[in-house]
């Protein structure tokens, strides 16, 4: 089943890519995906044995969490340009480490915490030492926005509780 | 017509954000900082002046199935730096930061990740 599904995907990227609709080209793209599916199907879906009803659940929910992701770059983009280009906006660049604990467990939700809040504007995620997130953020807005709902919205995408706060 | 004008209205508003970036890498104080600037003023930026170019290539191609995948493959630019971006701005900063490398901190910070030397 998930042979299949990663099939249809690599076929679907290969359509897109090459743009020739021939049966030579037809016929390359689909013994390549059919090779690529077998091999490596597992590296694209680690947990084989999940269902599929959770991973197309897990896909919608990601949807809305990726408009909202885009609502706060937007935002937090507004506020570098702010910070970046007005003369006597120096003095708002205030750095700080923020480390906070992470209360994800599964590796792909901290993946995708982290590699948000590098996306905004503002905020780095340096590391993960156990289960302390280090975050550079730029200033004292940023800093702020950190500390709203992203980890709450990304628990959600993924199904998990979370285990403090 | 009206195509047209969003896809010029976003690529101008692109290149904004981009002078943004700029001023913000010569005009920010340290390491870190400067990498905020450099890393993540492309993210918008680049969404919206490589969409515009998309939109603006489907309306002068009369929106034909070859534009279209063009426009697609222009959307994998965007995926691919979606995801190496945020990456290597992380992986830059965490290497400044095992090098030692200072951050100027505000003061009457809570951390205890600098000493106190300086």
């Amino acid at each position: 089943m998930y042979i299949l599904l990663t099939f249809i995907l690599s076929m679907l990227i290969w359509v897109i890519f090459s743009g020739l609709l021939d049966a030579f080209h037809l016929t390359l793209g689909v013994v390549s995906s059919i090779l690529v599916s077998v091999f490596s199907s597992r590296i694209l879906f680690p947990n084989h044995t999940s269902s599929m009803g959770s991973l197309a659940a897990q896909s919608l929910r990601f949807i809305p969490y990726f408009i909202w992701l885009m609502k706060e770059i937007i935002v937090s983009n507004f506020h570098v340009l702010y910070l970046a280009l007005f003369p006597g906006a120096m003095k708002h660049v205030q750095p700080s480490i923020v480390k906070f604990k992470l209360g994800l467990k599964s590796e792909s939700a901290r993946y995708l915490l982290a590699n948000s809040i590098t996306l905004t504007p503002g905020t780095v995620s340096v590391q993960i030492k156990g289960d302390e997130l280090w975050v550079h953020s730029i200033s004292q807005k940023t800093t702020e926005s950190l500390e709203g709902d992203m980890e709450k919205r990304v628990a959600r995408v993924f199904g998990e509780s979370l285990t403090n706060s | 017509m009206i195509i047209e004008i969003i896809s010029i209205t976003m690529i101008i508003s692109g290149l904004f954000f981009f002078l943004g970036a700029v001023a913000g890498i010569i005009r920010f104080p340290d390491f870190y900082t400067r990498m905020h600037a450099a890393g993540k003023g492309d993210t918008l930026s680049t969404v919206l002046v490589i969409g515009g170019i998309a939109l603006y290539y489907m309306e002068t191609h009369h929106w034909e199935w070859s534009a279209i995948l063009v426009a697609l493959k222009l959307l994998a630019i965007i995926i691919f730096i979606f995801i190496s971006s945020p990456t290597s701005t992380h992986i830059l900063m965490k290497a400044g930061f095992d090098a030692g490398i200072k951050p100027k901190l505000k003061e009457n910070s809570e951390n205890n990740t600098t000493s106190e030397e300086s």
